[in-house]
This record gives structure tokens, sequence and C-alpha cells, in this order.
């Protein structure tokens, strides 16, 4: 169910925007920020509220791979998998993220804390390997640094 | 400008076209995927690459996107260049990866676009070792099938379902290697266009349901030039058939009419031919009513001393071909020829022809290309699907000319075009007696009961033109509109008015054609777009005659005793009461029809009628363009030509061929002088050879008949037309009329019809098919005056009718898809009325009307106006209601429904 304050959001957006189609992104965003997933009733209720087809809301809401269709975690980790961090050796930090929390890319823990899932570039090449844990950029990353970082995130 | 092509000089005509398309227009076979002649350039699937050369000199080149890249004066091309052939190879390398090598169970199989460019491009040995993607498919209901593994992501089918059909349940979901063509979930499409996914996409993700259940390859198919008769607009069509079956229908080009595409009623309404009711003898009355077989020598001797009264009356047909029609004029003479019509339906047909005589009418391609609408009253998308199309086309013109000119886009650049018009409509008026598929294009649509709108074109006439009748007393919101709805058609370049007779009211054509004289007056471009509600409705009424109560009024007053009715059910035409009289007043009846219906249950006499997949014939469309319709396959004796039946009862009459009543029709009506001429003649040959109606890969011939007998049966001799009922005969393209399939060497998909055409999206080599027969006259046309609406019987409710595209007409919804489209009886309130009632939606209520009382499932429409209900039209449940009539809703219980007697 779209909240009052979902509803509120998404007016704002439309009013920036000259298409109600160009709001469909943002509408999408609203959702997940509350609920931190977007089901498929969620884009049935988005397209009513913009008064667009289902199949326009549903073709943005299965593009963008940070727009989630499952449900997540209470935190969600991108791990980056590009070119500058797989040089500074990511991989071997997602085996050890892996075995850490005993989850396979693309899964949730079994006590819904922590969603694992792959990221293209995040943009900071230059400190790799990088993650990013819900909006926290963490750099330079270690087996140990993950370790301590994935403590604040209860 | 000229343009080099492997060194060879070629001077393009028309330098507005990109490079892909002049290519193909000079006969060099580049592949492509994601360009459509109709739906242009993305860009999308690299698959059409060629390599351009700077000059002479330069021996390097580039490679380009012929589908991207406008040509330019004295430019070098290579098709064949090594590296652009590698890369085209590589491209259908790559699109391979996941596609299921599975053409032997493929539907598409035989007449396949990536087979054809597979084979084109030369890609022969598959390297990757790692496992395909795959997809769940969906069901999309009846007509369409899905098999999304063999998608190639060209975006065509979503390109043209819903940028250019507007339909609004199919998507593209996901993203990278995983994406989807289809619905956010299974369920019936919901377009009337969804069937041209079949034809757009070039691989065996659509397919054609209805062909999947007697399943034949294209090549095993016998096929003819054939004209939709499932409304007016005369789509052009290639029906199948084969073992003694139709087994499908495809779109045959028309530039002027159906371009490129059909609606799903025309694709699909074609299983009628096959129905279990299909009159395939003759039948005589017995004492004890029921019907017993007659051989066709007994049928004529018992029809003649039927007709030796001399007191027949001919009914003839909107659904009979020009020469039925004639024929059965000939045999009780004119005078005595009269239209199975109710008489609102008669005075509209009249009215309309009327207008047809005055205005030069818009063809379809006229109307995409207009630059400004005012939709009257159609409600288009249910009785002229392939005009809801070109109105869709329509509505996007002028913002898309203004942006290509501002821009400098040329107008092949979809990409570019799209990106810069956004969601912008130009000028689109629409006003409707409820809720349409178009409202989306409009930006207020104005509801309201058939008589205001009439008022509305008139006073829209008027503010066009104060020598046009005023409308008195029209409310103020009406005036405004009419002023805004006039200034915007007099500043467009090409404005157009649209209407038609499916409201039932003569006001409304009168209005529509008092805009189009206002506009014609100082805008030659302006054009009126009139429908027509059956496939030869025009033609019928080139052939003046009575209605139906004129018929009664003869054989009460004695002059007639006897009824002959071609090919028509009157109960769809006229109240059951008057249709009763009609029977009961009559000594005898003879029906001609191909399918058992409630007229020919009171026939004494049924003779067996070819429908138009057996039978050559001439239809005038709505525009008034006559076009020829060939057989596709011999009647079965003893079903035969309607006319051939009439025929043979005319004493003093032979017309043993087709072109023998072709020329006794040329020379009865200046209006049918050019029926001998809209097609080559009888026989015309191609190199001394006729044409084949059979590919020259088909199979079988033998094995198909050896439970009968092991010798080949001859092919059956076809002396009405060039066309031959075998796969012997010319292999060159013959002209446009007598094209029977689109083939030709490495085109095995319909892709290949540019092969046919004089250039990509041209007119057909050796000319289009038809002919319009209708000429306006050059008189300046005068003004109608506005009549005050005018409704029969009595109640608080106007009933107006509501049109559906799968249920509203004859002949389809003998088509098991069409009849589980078709929607059930009900009654449409707007919520005004439906609140005063107390009526919720699907409730059960009372409608009085017309003397009659049935109970429907209400449903409440935001779109009906206060004061007015709408009663679904012609749906074989119904009874007929010649509306728009008063009447009343109430929510009493129920009574026993009445049905069709
Ligand atoms: S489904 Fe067909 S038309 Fe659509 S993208 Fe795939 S191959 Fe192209
Ligand atoms: S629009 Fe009319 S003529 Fe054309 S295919 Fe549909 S039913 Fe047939
Ligand atoms: S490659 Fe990891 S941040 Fe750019
Ligand atoms: S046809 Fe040119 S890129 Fe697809």
């Amino acid at each position: 169910m779209l909240t009052d304050h979902d509803k509120q959001e998404i007016q704002a957006e439309l009013a920036r925007t000259p298409s109600r189609r160009g709001a469909l992104i943002e509408a999408l965003r609203v959702v997940q920020r509350r609920a931190g997933w977007v089901s498929n009733a969620d884009v049935v209720e988005v397209a009513a509220f913009l008064g667009l087809p289902v199949s326009q809301a549903e073709d943005v809401a299965t593009f963008y791979s940070m727009i989630f269709r499952q449900e997540v975690g209470r935190h969600v980790i991108l791990l980056c998998d590009s070119v500058s961090c797989w040089v500074n050796r990511a991989d071997a930090l997602l085996t050890h993220l892996r075995s850490r929390l005993g989850i396979r890319l693309g899964q949730t823990t079994a006590d819904g804390r922590f969603t694992l899932l792959p990221a293209a570039c995040l943009g900071a090449c230059d400190r790799g390997p990088v993650m990013k844990v819900d909006e926290d950029l963490h750099t330079h990353l270690t087996a140990e640094k993950i370790d301590r970082i994935l403590e604040s995130y209860p | 400008m000229k343009i080099y092509i492997e060194n060879r000089r070629f001077d393009l005509t028309d330098p507005s076209v990109n490079l892909l398309e002049a290519c193909l227009s000079l006969g060099f076979d580049v592949p492509y995927f994601c360009w459509h002649p109709v739906l242009r350039s993305v860009g999308a699937c690299r698959q059409c690459a060629v390599k351009v050369f700077k000059d002479e000199a330069d021996t390097r080149g580039r490679i380009v996107m012929s589908c991207m890249t406008a040509p330019a004066e004295g430019m070098r091309v290579s098709v064949n260049d090594d590296e652009a052939r590698e890369f085209r190879a590589k491209v259908i390398e790559w699109l391979m990866l996941n596609h299921p090598h599975d053409c032997p169970i493929c539907d598409e199989g035989g007449e396949c676009h990536l087979q054809d460019v597979t084979v084109m491009a030369g890609h022969v040995r598959r390297q990757s070792r790692f496992p395909k993607r795959t997809h769940r498919n969906q069901d999309l209901g009846p007509l369409v099938n899905h098999e999304m593994n063999r998608c190639i992501q060209c975006y065509r089918c979503v390109r043209f379902y819903a940028d250019y059909a507007g339909g609004r349940d199919v998507g593209v979901q996901g993203c990278h290697d995983g994406v989807y063509f289809g619905r956010p979930s299974p369920g019936p499409l919901e377009s009337e266009f969804s069937g041209n996914l079949v034809e757009v996409c070039p691989t065996g993700v659509f397919t054609d349901k209805s062909l999947k259940r007697h399943y034949t390859r294209k090549w095993d198919l016998q096929t003819a030039p054939s004209v939709c008769v499932h409304c007016g607009l005369g789509c052009n069509t290639f029906p199948g058939q084969r073992y003694g079956t139709l087994r499908r229908v495809r779109t045959r080009y028309h530039r002027e009419v159906n371009g490129y595409f059909l609606c799903d009623r025309g694709r699909y309404g074609y299983e009628f031919v096959n129905s279990p009711r299909r009159i395939l003898q003759a039948l005589l009355r017995q004492g004890d009513n029921a019907l017993a077989q007659v051989s066709a020598e007994e049928a004529i001797r018992l029809a003649k001393s039927l007709l030796s009264s001399g007191k027949c009356i001919g009914l003839g047909s909107p659904r009979a071909t020009l020469e039925s029609n004639f024929a059965l004029r000939t045999l009780v003479s004119p005078s005595r020829f009269f239209h199975p019509l109710a008489v609102s339906q008669h005075l509209l047909s009249g009215s309309s022809l009327s207008l047809l005589r005055r205005f030069p009418l818009a063809s379809l391609r006229d109307v995409s290309q207009s630059t400004a609408v005012f939709l009257l009253g159609e409600d288009v998308s249910n009785t002229a699907p392939l005009l809801a199309l070109a109105l869709r086309q329509a509505a996007v013109r002028a913002p898309r000319l203004a942006k290509a000119a501002l821009l400098k886009i040329p107008a092949w650049h979809e990409a570019a075009l799209r990106t810069a018009v956004q969601e912008e409509k130009g000028p689109f008026f629409l006003a409707a007696t409820g809720p349409t598929r178009l409202d989306d294009l409009a930006a207020a649509p104005y509801r309201a009961a058939p008589g205001d709108l009439a008022a509305l074109g008139f006073a829209v006439a008027h503010a066009l033109d104060p020598a046009a009748p005023a409308v008195p007393n029209l409310p103020p919101a009406a005036a405004e509109l009419a002023e805004r709805i006039a200034a915007s058609l007099k500043s467009a370049a090409a404005p157009l008015i649209v209407s038609g007779p499916s409201c039932g009211s003569e006001a409304l054509l009168h209005a529509a054609a008092n805009v189009a004289a206002a506009l014609g007056k100082t805008n030659p471009q302006a054009r009126l777009c009139l429908t027509a509600p059956e496939c030869n409705s025009v033609g019928l009424a080139l052939l003046p005659g009575g209605n139906l109560a004129d018929v009664l009024r003869a054989l009460r007053d004695g002059s007639a005793d006897t009824l002959i009715v071609l090919e028509s059910d009157l109960y769809r035409h006229a109240d059951a009461a008057l249709v009763d009289e009609i029977f009961t007043a009559a000594k005898h009846v003879i029906v001609i029809d191909s399918l058992a219906n409630a007229t020919t249950a009171r026939a004494e006499l049924v003779l067996p009628a070819a429908t138009f997949a057996e039978s050559s014939g001439t239809l005038v469309n709505n525009e008034g363009r006559a076009q020829r319709s060939y057989a596709v396959c011999p009647p079965k004796a003893p079903v035969q030509e309607s006319w051939r039946w009439l025929t043979a009862l005319t004493p003093n009459v032979s017309w043993p061929r087709w072109e023998d009543i072709l020329a006794a029709m040329a020379v009865s009506s200046g209006d049918f002088r050019d029926v001998t001429t809209l097609g080559p003649a009888a026989d015309f040959r191609l190199v001394g050879q006729k044409i084949p109606r059979q590919p020259h890969r088909y199979s079988g011939r033998t094995a198909m008949t050896a439970h009968i007998d092991v010798r080949e049966p001859a092919p059956a001799a076809d002396l009405d037309t060039p066309l031959a009922f075998s796969m012997e005969g010319s292999p060159l393209n013959p002209p446009g009329p007598l094209i029977p399939r689109y083939w030709s060497p490495r085109w095995n998909s319909d892709q290949g019809v540019h092969k046919f055409q004089i250039e990509v999206a041209g007119p057909l080599q050796g000319g289009d098919p038809g002919k319009r027969i209708i000429e306006p006259s050059s008189e300046p046309a005068g003004y109608f005056a506005p009549t005050p609406p005018a409704s029969e019987g009595d109640g608080e409710i106007l009933f107006t009718p509501a049109w559906h595209v799968f249920g509203s007409e004859e002949l389809s919804v003998h088509s098991p898809g069409i009849a589980e489209l078709a929607p059930r009886p009900y009654v449409a309130l707007g919520p005004v009325d439906a609140g005063r009632l107390g009526v919720r939606d699907g409730a059960p209520v009372t409608v009085t009307l017309a003397g009659r009382t049935l109970a429907l499932p209400a449903r409440i429409l935001e779109a009906i106006p206060p004061g007015a209900a709408a009663l679904p039209a012609a749906l074989a449940d119904l009874p007929f209601f010649s509306l728009p009539a008063r009447g009343s809703v109430s929510l009493a219980a129920p009574a026993a429904p009445e049905g069709r007697p």
C-alpha cells in the first residue's frame, strides 16, 4: 500500500518532471526507501497512482538492478566486482564475505541482517577494493576491515 | 542525389530515405532486424552494417549501420565488403548464442526472417559451449502464442504494440542478457492489433495460435490475393488453405489501405469458413419442417418454379460481392431489388453514399498523414479498427513534423524522433457517446448523446464558416469547444474529420459533411473520412433499392409474393417483429448463404453459397475503392458463388465466366465503368503462364488424396482469373493485384514484400490493387441544416449502441478465438444514473426498450453521460434494436431473458 507520505513524495516528484513517465523511477525509489524493496503489488499501485500502464512501470522496475524486487535484509552489501577492484583482489574478499555470512551472492542471511549483492564500478576505483553497505561507501578493504565494518551494522 | 554501391552509380529519387531503405529499394539484400518499413530505425540490432567510403581514394572505409545513416551526395557504399560481411556474421552468431535450434518444431520455420538473415549473413557453425538462457512463456489468450526463448531482442514487438498501436499491456522487462518481452503477467493481449506481432517479430516468439491448431508451413499453403470481409475498410489479405480448410490469414500490403497491418478481427475471423454451420448442400424444407438435401439441378428447378409467379423480390446484401448483388438485381429487375436494412440503417447508407459523391474521401494513408483530427461520434476501434490505428499516427503527426523540422531529424530516425516528441500529441478532438480506446489521444474527450454530438459538429462548421447554419441554444461549454476545434482545424495543414453511421444518427453525418465543406472552402487538403458497416455496404448502396419496410409493404399489397434473400441474416438488420412479418407475408422464401442462421431457418429453399475463400469477386470499401478478391480454393460442388446460382435462375442471361458478369456490370451503370479493369484480365499470362496459387515447394500433392485414389487429380481449372490452383506456372513476380504471397529467393518470410514494391513502402510493381470508382463532384458542397435530435420511444434513458470489435460482426464470431473474446450481453450506465437507480457494477437490471424487456448485468462506465446507456450492438445473443432509442432501466427482479426467435 502506498502511504500518504509516499504519495506526497511522488506528487512532489511529478511536479518536477515534464511527463508522468519521468516520475516513475523516483516513485519506485520512494517505495523502496520505505519498504526496503518493491513488490509486484507496489508496482501496480505506483502505476495506478501515476496513471500509467502497469507494463510501463514493470519495465522500469525490472530494468534497474538497484530497484530490489525481492525482499532484502536490513542491510544491503554491494561489493564492487569491476576491473580496478578485481585487480586489487576483490574476489578474495567475496570469498571471505561469503564464508563469513554463510550466503552466496544474491542471498540474505537467515537472521535477515545482510543481503549480499555484486555491483558494477562504484566510482571509487582509486581506493579499491570497495563496497557499499546501505548508503555508506567503504574503501581500501581487507578481510579484517570487513569484519569490523559488519559489526557496525546491527 | 547520386551514390555508388559496389562501385555502381545510382540516382536516388528520394534522398529522405536511409541507406538501408535505399539499398533494399535498389535490390541489394542487406540483412536487418530492428528496422521496419513503418516502425523505422532505432539502430538496436547492428545487423544492417555496411561499409561506407569517403571517396574513391578511401580504401579502408568504415562500418556504419545502414538503417541509421543518411545517404549523402557521392557516397560510396559496399554491402559485400569483407569486413562488413564478417561483422554481420558475428552479429548473427552473437544473437544465436541463446536462440534455440528448434526450427523443425517452430511455427515460424520456413518463413522466418531470422532463418533468412542467418543464411544471408553466412553464420553456419556454433562455437559457444555455454548453456542458453531460457524463459517462462506466457499464455497470451486465444490469438497469439508466446515462446520467449526464441527472442533476439530486436524490440520490434514492443515498438509496434506499445509505441505504434498504443497497447498498454506489452512491454520489455529486465535488462542485459535477461530481457523479456511480454505482459506484466499472463493473460489475453488487450490490443485488437495483437496479431501483427506474429508478422512484426522476425522470429518465432509470437506466432499465430489459430494456425497452430491446424498447422501448415507457408510453403504448403495455397494462397491468393483477397480482401477482408469483416468491416468496411477493405484491408488486403492473404488467406491460406490446405486439406480443404482455411488455415490462416496474413497481411497483404496495400499502401493506401491497410499498409503492413491487419486487425485481429480480420486476421482471426476467417475460421467461419471452416465452421460446422456451413451450408454445403442445397436444402429443401419438408412437410415436417426439417430441411432435406436436394441436388443442385433439383434446387435450380425448384427455385425456378418458385420464381415463376413473376412476383419475386430480391434482397441484396452488404456482405455479398458486387457481382452477387448485381446478379440478384438482374434476376428480379432493378425495381424489385431491395436492401436488407431497417428504415434507419437504410437512410444512413444512402446518406453516406451521397457524401461519398460530394467529397474526396480520405484513404487510411491520408488519415495517418493528417495533422489535426476531429473524430465525431464513431467508435472506430470497434467499427473500423485499422482506421483507429491510422488515427493514432495522425495524433502524433503534427509534433513529429515540428520536431523533425526544428531539430533537423530525418523522418526515418525513429529513436531520435520519439525521444524528441515524448508524449506530445497534435490536435485531436474526440466526441463520443461513451468510452473509446482512442480516449488517450484527446486532451478532453467530449461525451454526449448522438444528437448533441451532431450539434457540436454543426457548431464547428458554423465557427469555420459563418455561411454554415448556426446551432440554436447550444450550451456554452459546447459552443466554446466548437470554437476551439474550429480554430485548430483551420490552422492545420491537413485537417481531418471522421464520422460514420454506427451511432445511428444521420444528423451526425450531416454535421461531419458541414465541417468538411467548411474546411474545404479554404483548404484543399482537408479530408473527410467515413466508416461503412460491412465489407460491401458501399457497393450495395451503389445498387439502389428500398428498405425492409418497403419489402413488407410490397408483400402485403400483393405486388410481391416470393422473396429471395442473398447472404444476409435479416434478424441482424431489423427488429425481429418486422422480419417475422415479412416471412409470414411471403409465400415462398429462397435464401442463398454460407452459414446457417435465423434467416436460413425461415427459408423454404436454401442454396449453398461460397465464402470469400472460395469465390472471386469485387468489394467496395468505405472510401469507394473497388477491390478484387480472388478465390483461394475452388468451391466444392454444389457450393458455388451466389452470382452463379442467381445467373442459373435468370432467363436469357449467360455469364459463364467472371469476366462476363463484370462486362455486364460495366455497361449497366457509370459507377461500374471500371470494374473490368481493377486487375489484369483472365487471359493475362506471365511469359505465357498462369500465376500459381501454390508455392513451388508445395509438398504432398500426390499423398494428400492418396487415401482416395493414388492417382493425382488434375488441378481444378480456373477460367475466371489468371491464377491457377496449382504449383505450375510463372515463377516471376506478378503485378500488384495478382500477387498470391510474398516470396522471393533468399526472402522466405513476408519481409520480402519490398521485392514486390517499386521502392520500400512504395506502390506495388505493376500497379496497386483496386481503384476508387466514386468520383466526387466538383461542385462546391452546400450545407445541411442542423436537425433537432430525434429519438424514438419514450423513457428516461437514451440507449446508444456500443460496438465491439469482437462480437459485433456476424461472421468472425464463428471463429473460436474471436468468440472467446466477445463480451456477454450487458448494459452500460454512467455513474450518475447508476447512483440514482442504486445499481452497482455487475448487478442484474431490467431494461425496457422498444417493447421488449431484457434481463442484463449492468456495467458502470465513467464515460457514459447522464441520461444515457449503452447496449452492445449486434451481439449474437442480443436481439436487434434500432438505436438510439429511449427506454428505461430498473433494478427490479430480473424477468426471464428474451432471446432471438
Ligand atoms: S519477441 Fe520478437 S519482436 Fe520482440 S524483441 Fe524478441 S525477436 Fe524482436
Ligand atoms: S480493419 Fe476491417 S477490413 Fe481491416 S482487417 Fe480489420 S476487420 Fe478487416
Ligand atoms: S572498479 Fe570498483 S569502484 Fe570502480
Ligand atoms: S536494422 Fe539497422 S541496426 Fe537493426
